[in-house]
């Protein structure tokens, strides 16, 4: 940060439907020194309840946002500038700010992208398209999971590039047939879901089992896929947490659901009772347990992965990058040793199997600078 | 995708829906179909309320309308269940189950453990319950207690229309007598539905709202009630923990042993008269086990031991209000 740079640190807007959050209690000081992805603060909305992180490298100069109070998407929570930013200069900047500010009114946040539906292959897929041109991306979520865990990540990686994503089938609010459930099969649906889309080689983006299956579509359609992005994924060592997928596919209560979500996390406290609820919304449509069961069927046998993509690895010719959480209990972040050269791995401390949840800032500014070629192995 | 819908559409949406996937669904009750003989949307009524219209011109002779003899349809709705069909029958109004209560308390709720296991009894009794419409005493009772008591039947209120769906389709796949009551304050409660099926546990009671210093443990319309004083109390400083019981056969009381560990300070609301009630069986589920938390005695709040007054202004100081229950939560809260 330049020494006159003053930049304003705003309610984020996590999800489409997020208008407001409210803040729950600031983590750092006023006046303490602070880096560019350091969480500053705790905000609740209807949904979640996550960090808030510092846009740039500075001293936090004003909380401005009180706890327990309410701020609408793009507000004024605090003010971060250099050391030597005069007081005064801090003030005028906090009050042009809320001079100018009009929040987004609930009828302008309904008008932004929305979830579509696609036929592909005989399922329908929900998708969800962000940002336009460039080289696009599309992100492939995990097992159980939906186009909603890249709530951190989607609008802000959509700066410069179309990027898709998409419900796997048995997932979300696409169907819940999901043919033999294997990789290879899934991986067939995302290529159609890409052929569907009209979308030209694309970077690829896969969590735990989507990483298995982008890395399934990158050895077998090496030229539909521009780079690749493996985050927690399976496929890459043996071990795998006892209990986890039979845990998740047959929980139909929130006592039996609940241990398993915290497993995901690093920090249990995320898994809140909205949380829950919408998993086990889910888990409850007709349909979903058969498709979980079909899936897990293909991944783990007597405790073991079953499911290997090194190989698979070793015919891409393109970029891969390679995240972990330090801290995930579901797949151990060390499968990340032993990768071919040429392959940047990146480890986050204290982060468990969601890192682009629990570290979405520092996940989307490695995956912006992989999209771009501006990381070294 | 969800969309909004009353619980009056989430209940015809669930029946349909059922309908659609199980040919050995049938609906029969009062009016179910129209049964006048006459033409068009006169012959398709959809029972007093409309609750089942549109269902006749879908699934034709499965959807029986029968005579105004409560014995006879739940009874022939009974033994169609133990002989292979799963029938949903509408008994208008709960307060009429004097004149069919062996069909369904002597029989339906005995034929599983009579018959070594053999017999399953897969019925639905839907039924409306509950005061405020000004129906006077025969049509305005809330009875699930008289039910809830009968070891062999399962019973069940929503209050949302998404618990409405779900656990309508629950019931039906289920294979015990299920009493599934609906109030008629609700029934144009509106809330997100799924269109897709999708089925909710029993003995899953929800907390529609948490909270830490005092929890109100309530059911059917009364947990909107809840709600509403719960909203005027966190302007106070009072934050409450509901827990909708969702179904009081079988009773989630781990959620209810839970929620009162935690704030140690309890208000159960019923709409129904206190004795043997609802309310007293949760409170005296909570002295016996979560008696070390207690920081109060237990409150509660319930209409008054008497029949539902016709008159209005009296009708209205029967049934539990949310002023009612926030006096309550004050007091509860306020006890040192």
């Amino acid at each position: 940060m330049s020494g006159s740079d003053v930049r304003a640190l705003v309610m984020p807007k996590w999800g489409l439907t997020m208008t407001q959050g409210v803040v729950v209690k600031w983590l750092v000081d006023e006046g303490a020194d602070v880096e560019q992805g350091a969480e500053l603060l705790d905000v609740e909305t209807e949904k979640i309840l996550s960090a808030v992180e510092s846009p740039a490298n500075g001293v936090l100069r004003r909380r401005v946002a009180a706890e327990g109070s309410t701020f609408p998407v793009g507000g004024l929570l605090g003010v971060i500038a250099d050391a030597d930013v005069a007081d005064e200069a801090i003030d005028r900047f906090a009050a042009t700010f809320e001079a100018e500010f009009t929040p987004e009114t609930e009828a302008v946040a309904g008008e932004g992208p929305s979830p579509q539906q696609v036929d592909v292959n005989g399922h329908s897929l929900r998708y969800l398209k962000m940002g336009e041109g460039g080289e696009p991306a599309v992100l492939v979520h995990g097992f159980g999971g939906d186009l909603n865990n890249w709530l951190f990540n989607h609008e802000a990686l959509s700066a410069e590039r179309a990027v898709c994503a998409l419900d796997l089938p048995g997932h979300g609010e696409s169907s819940k047939n999901v043919g033999d459930g294997t990789v290879a099969s899934l991986a067939q649906v995302v290529a159609g879901f890409m052929d569907a889309q009209g979308l030209p080689p694309a970077h690829l983006v896969g969590h735990s089992l989507g990483g298995a299956i982008a890395a399934e579509l990158a050895a077998t359609a090496p030229d539909r896929v521009r780079s690749l992005s493996l985050i927690a994924s399976i496929g890459l060592g043996r071990e795998f947490r006892p209990g986890f997928l039979d845990g998740f596919a047959t929980a139909r209560r929130r006592r039996q659901i609940k241990p398993v979500l915290e497993a995901l996390f690093a920090d249990p406290a995320l898994v809140t009772r909205r949380l829950v609820n919408e998993v086990l919304q889910y888990k409850r449509l007709d349909g979903v347990e058969e498709a979980l069961t079909a899936i897990a069927r293909d991944l783990v046998a007597d405790g073991q992965q079953t499911v290997s993509i090194r190989e698979r690895l070793a015919t891409y010719p393109g970029r891969v990058l390679v995240i972990w959480g330090g801290s995930d209990q579901i797949v151990p972040a060390s499968h990340a040793a032993g990768l071919p050269d040429g392959m940047h791995v990146e480890v986050i401390d204290a982060v468990g199997h969601m890192p682009m949840m629990e570290a979405s800032a520092r996940v989307n500014q490695v995956l912006a600078a992989q999209f771009e070629g501006r990381l070294t192995a | 995708m969800a969309r909004t819908l009353t619980i009056l559409q989430a209940i015809n949406e669930a029946l349909d829906q059922e309908m659609a996937r199980d040919s050995s669904v049938i609906v029969m009750g009062e009016d179910v179909v129209g049964g006048s003989g006459a033409e068009g949307e006169m012959d398709a009524w959809g029972g007093p309320l409309g609750v089942t219209k549109g269902l006749y011109g879908k699934y034709g002779d499965r959807m029986l309308d029968t005579p105004i003899t409560e014995s006879a349809f739940i009874g022939a709705a009974v033994g169609a269940a133990a002989s292979g069909l799963r029938p949903v029958a509408e008994l208008m109004f709960s307060d009429f189950v004097g004149v069919c209560f062996d069909q369904i308390y002597n029989q339906a709720a005995k034929f599983r453990y009579m018959f070594g296991g053999r017999a399953e009894t897969p019925v639905v009794v839907r039924t409306m319950y509950g005061a405020g419409l000004r129906a006077a005493a025969q049509h305005s009772q809330s009875p699930y207690s008289i039910f809830t008591h009968v070891p062999g039947l399962k019973c069940v209120m929503p209050v949302t229309p998404y618990d409405a769906k779900g656990l309508l389709i629950q019931a039906i796949r289920d294979n015990d007598p299920v009493i599934f009551f609906e109030h008629k304050g609700l029934y144009e409660t509106e809330g997100e539905v799924p269109e897709q099926s999708y089925s909710i546990p029993f003995g899953e009671a929800n907390v529609v709202r948490e909270g830490n210093d005092v929890s109100i443990i309530s059911l059917g319309l009364m947990v909107h009630r809840s709600l509403e004083a719960a909203e005027t109390l966190a302007g106070e400083g009072i934050q409450c923990e509901v827990v909708d019981l969702r179904t009081t056969s079988p009773l989630d009381e781990d959620t209810v042993l839970e929620s009162a560990e935690n704030t140690g300070r309890v208000v159960v609301v019923d709409e129904a008269p206190p004795r043997c009630s609802i309310a007293t069986d949760i409170s005296a589920l909570i002295a016996q086990h979560a008696f070390d938390a207690l920081e109060a005695p237990i409150s509660l709040v319930t209409a008054p031991h008497t029949p539902v007054p016709f008159a209005g202004v009296l009708e209205d100081q029967y049934m539990p209000d949310a002023a009612r229950i926030a006096t309550a939560v004050r007091s509860v809260a306020g006890y040192a």
